[in-house]
């Protein structure tokens, strides 16, 4: 029973490995590149819109409302970072209904550096706010005392970040693994509906919690 | 009772209680939010969308702590380190 994509080998020599996370992921951004490139070749603001040129304006004015309504006041600075993750990890968990295709987030490797990135993001937006200083200082808020505990959290949140969402897909591919030995004919059918449900409501929370952890660092202090 | 078959009856003994212990405390805590959630969005239901937006992100949140308790359990079934160094042993003689 595999507990992740890490595990099966594609290529190997030497040291450089090639396993299914790695392959699945740059599949994953050559088809959201070259897709997004050709849908936008040809941007028009008037006359007939093409459908996927509607939809794609769709997502991003959502993403940007949904930063906005966080309390980010310049969401277009935001917006590439925090609609990159959200839409890496949908289109990665809404895939799974693709035969033969195992989910890279549902792998420790790949959630893990999603919330590196989250948590360098975070340094790098409060320091651009409030400069390395004010960044710095809002660690001894709201008193001194709580410096350990403010750095604490910094560390749990990244942790918690990766682990709620490895935690989530793989458990869905592994209950469906199960249910093939047990049950194969109905039931796994749902629970690979609850996956995907449950895959685009990890994507939102994901950058969801992002954009509420840069929010809270680049808060300026009331005056 | 040596210890490959110490380890196997404790990790599964373990595995069982770390998931239904782990559940019991996040579906209570679920439960309430859901219901506080229901009763603001009837008082106040211009405010629908941002009630249930903070509605997920708490639930997430809380679901947070049963998904640590399921993956030390799959963890202890799947991929048992002890279990595997043992088993190693055992093929190494």
């Amino acid at each position: 029973m595999r507990l992740s994509p890490d595990e099966l080998v594609i290529w190997q020599r030497g040291f450089v490995v090639l396993n299914s996370t790695i392959v699945t992921t740059w599949a994953l951004m050559l088809v959201m590149t070259v897709g997004a490139r050709l849908i936008t070749r040809k941007l028009k603001t008037e006359g007939e819109i093409s459908r996927w040129q509607g939809f794609l304006e769709i997502v991003v004015t959502t993403i940007q409302q949904q930063i906005k309504e966080v309390g980010l006041l310049h969401p277009e600075k935001y917006l590439g970072f925090i609609g990159t993750l959200f839409l890496f990890i949908a289109v990665s968990n809404l895939c799974a209904i693709l035969p033969l295709y195992e989910p890279p987030t549902g792998s420790l490797s790949t959630t893990t550096a999603l919330a590196l990135s989250v948590f360098v993001a975070v340094s790098l937006f409060g320091i651009e706010e409030q400069g390395l200083g004010g960044y710095l200082k809002s660690y001894l808020k709201p008193t001194f005392v709580m410096l350990p505990f403010n750095i604490i959290s910094e560390f749990s949140r990244t942790f918690a970040l990766a682990i709620r969402l490895f935690g989530n897909i793989m458990s869905g591919t592994l209950i469906v693994g199960i249910l093939l030995t047990i049950a194969p004919l109905i039931f796994p059918i749902f629970m690979d509906l609850l996956g995907l449900l449950t895959g685009m409501v990890q994507a939102y929370i994901f950058s969801i919690l992002a954009t509420v952890y840069i929010a809270a660092a680049t808060r300026t202090r009331e005056a | 009772m040596d210890s490959m078959t110490l380890i196997a009856i404790v990790s599964i003994i373990v595995a069982g209680v770390t998931i239904a212990a782990g559940s019991i405390a996040p579906a209570l805590g679920e439960g309430r939010a859901v219901s506080t959630a229901l009763n603001s969005l009837a008082q106040q239901p211009d405010a629908a969308s941002t009630i249930t937006r903070t509605l997920f992100v708490g639930l997430a949140m809380i679901e947070s702590i049963a998904i640590y308790c399921l993956v030390i359990s799959m963890i202890l079934i799947f991929a048992n380190p002890f279990w595997n160094h043992v088993i190693a042993q055992t093929t190494g003689k």
